[in-house]
């Protein structure tokens, strides 16, 4: 549907840049959408939602913020204090940090439940996960700003993983470093970058939204639309879905800030930083436990049997893990060989599914715990699962799965008000009436 | 690319599909490509430490008030450098050990200029912690020397790494004797 207004200044830009019709194309009432999403597909409006609240709150932190590590933590505790609002501010930017993080998770295992990284939407997956890099880049560096205990030791230890890598990682670590211990240097640079990457984040969004529309939104079926009457416009159907949507997120952002500001953080970061005294518990924001914990289960060199010689050590072994859980994700359209999309007409996939977000919420759990007893053996078997599920389960579940049959298009459970009819392989795609 | 410039230049298919301007074009490309790798390396350089943070003083520690048994701990370039004047029976167990017991196998001799000074980085060398271990009441381990609570590295009364991830001892760092009690590191 093409775009029109009788508005005399928009027609008169839109003749010259066609900036409206581009906008209603993206987000608007000229985006046909499948009309079965489901509330799982308010989540990627969201997610654009939050990544603006932290724009804006950042930008007005940044304004009363002193990177230098004789002043840092000072200016973050009178932003708390006697900046007009500055406690409102920061709370909304530290915990919308977390809101992010739930909403694209949730996201993203929409995304796996519902098929959404199959062909063709293998780009529109990579690069919604390397947004998720860049999130957790941002954050992490977000995290370091306030030179608090836990910013200055999370620093230290994150950094430090890079010393991992053989020959050149200390030289990469003092290169990161500007120095040779987390410094002065280190906290403007983190403050540099944390300031620059939203804004590539948002560079990466609008090709996010470009890919989308190479093919439209994937749907609860997970089936192709098959012609008009399969979709509706996005404007104002899922436009008034996702405001309400925004308003129920809202109202848990809005708890969380006035009743729970400090729930999600740690104590130990209202201390500020000695380079002196490492804290007795080093654990990162809840957002990152799952990679924590996988970084923390290679307590084990990896050589030749018998030899005693040592190919990876724990160190790089774990270092190797925590980067790999995600850059697994990549090959993810590739690794799962079922042609159908959706997990509701997968039987065995659709539990495999659960068991691996209960295995992903265990790892988070075991990544809160200290690196003793039985948390050893328990996010060592985690990790192996998760590895497991992508590299063996996947690729064997699509051969071995008998899928239940699909529907011939999405409008057709819906006007016959039957069950589905034939399986998918054999359907034809339905004439357009 | 040859190809596409054959049309252009009518008779230029003679010499196996070259030409001057394919010549041109990659001799531009080769000094752009040269030139801009030598404008990349400033400012990749940009990031490694200043001439301020590399002048940084060395550090003198005076070493007469520590008694055996006792521990300092002062700062050099940003890092704690933990001092134990050791008793005689932690030198005895570090110099009993057999080096095939260690992952990072070192003799204690090594690693001290006199063997009651044992000078060292304070940092373990998993990913960066300041082992426990320098006040009298913290827990030092299977091994009596240091333990960090990061991740469970314990280290012996040489400072060598027994157990638990880190892979190597921690860094003896340079230093020398000044006067008996008195020395310079770095």
């Amino acid at each position: 549907m093409a775009f029109q207004t009788k508005n005399p200044v928009i027609r008169w830009i839109e003749y010259r840049m066609p900036i409206f019709s581009f906008i209603d194309h993206s987000v608007g009432s000229g985006y046909p959408t499948p009309k079965n999403l489901n509330y799982w597909w308010n989540f990627g409006s969201l997610a654009g939602v939050a990544l603006m609240i932290m724009i804006a709150t950042g930008v007005l932190l940044a304004m009363q913020y002193t990177p230098h590590v004789d002043y840092a933590f000072r200016s973050v505790e009178r932003i708390m204090r006697d900046v007009n609002y500055g406690w409102l501010i920061r709370y909304i930017h530290m915990n919308g940090a977390s809101f992010f993080f739930i909403v694209v998770y949730i996201h993203i295992f929409r995304g796996l439940y519902y098929g959404s990284y199959k062909a063709p939407r293998e780009l529109l997956w990579m690069l919604g996960l390397v947004i998720l890099l860049l999130m957790m880049a941002t954050a992490f560096m977000g995290y370091v700003l306030p030179w608090g205990q836990m910013s200055f030791w999370g620093a230290t230890v994150i950094t430090n993983l890079f010393s991992a890598i053989p020959v050149i990682g200390d030289s990469i670590v003092t290169w990161l470093w500007g120095g040779f211990s987390v410094a002065n240097p280190t906290l403007n640079r983190f403050f540099a970058l944390h300031y620059l990457l939203p804004f590539v984040i948002l560079g990466v969004v609008v090709l996010h939204i470009w890919a989308l529309h190479r093919f439209g939104s994937n749907n609860p079926l997970g089936i192709d639309v098959k012609g008009p009457q399969d979709t509706i416009p996005f404007a104002p159907y899922y436009t008034v879905k996702d405001y309400f949507g925004i308003g129920v997120f809202l109202i848990a952002f809005a708890v969380v800030i006035f009743y729970l500001p400090n729930y999600m953080g740690h104590t130990d970061n209202y201390i500020e930083a000695n380079p002196l005294q490492t804290p007795p518990h080093i654990v990162p924001e809840w957002y990152f436990l799952p990679f924590y914990a996988m970084l923390r289960a290679i307590t084990f060199n990896i050589g030749i049997p018998f030899t005693g010689v040592v190919l990876i050590e724990a160190k790089l072994g774990g270092v190797i893990t925590m980067f790999g859980s995600i850059l697994i994700l990549f090959l993810l359209p590739w690794l799962d060989t079922s042609p159908v999309r959706s997990a509701k007409f997968r039987p065995l996939y659709k539990w495999f599914f659960w068991v691996l977000v209960a295995d992903v919420v265990m790892l988070d759990y075991v990544g809160s715990q200290p690196p003793e007893g039985i948390w050893v053996p328990i996010g060592q078997v985690c990790t192996a699962y998760y590895f497991i599920h992508f590299l063996i389960l996947m690729p064997l579940l699509g051969k071995l799965e008998r899928p239940k049959p699909l529907p011939v298009s999405i409008s057709e459970p819906v006007l016959k008000g039957s069950g589905p009819v034939g399986a998918a392989a054999t359907a034809q795609p339905m004439e357009k009436a | 690319m040859a190809d596409i410039a054959k049309p252009a230049h009518g008779g230029g298919g003679d010499h196996d599909g070259e030409t001057r301007r394919d010549f041109l074009f990659l001799a531009a490309g080769a000094v752009a490509a040269v030139g801009a790798a030598s404008v990349a390396w400033p400012l990749i350089d940009s990031l490694n430490p200043a001439a301020d943070v590399l002048a940084l003083a060395s550090t003198e520690a005076d070493l007469s008030p520590v008694e055996v048994g006792q521990s300092l701990t002062v700062t050099w370039r940003g890092k704690p450098i933990f001092i134990r004047h050791r008793t005689d029976k932690e030198i005895e167990e570090a110099r009993a050990v057999p080096l095939s017991e260690l992952p990072d196998p070192e003799t204690d001799q090594a690693r001290v200029i006199k063997a009651p000074w044992l000078i060292m980085v304070g940092i373990c060398t998993h990913l960066g912690c300041v082992p426990l271990g320098q006040k009298p009441g913290d827990p030092r381990g299977e091994f009596g020397g240091w333990f960090c609570p990061c991740h469970g590295s314990q280290y012996d009364t040489s400072g060598r790494i027994r157990k638990g991830p880190a892979p190597k001892n921690l860094v003896v760092p340079s230093y020398k004797f000044d006067t008996d009690t008195t020395i310079t590191i770095g």
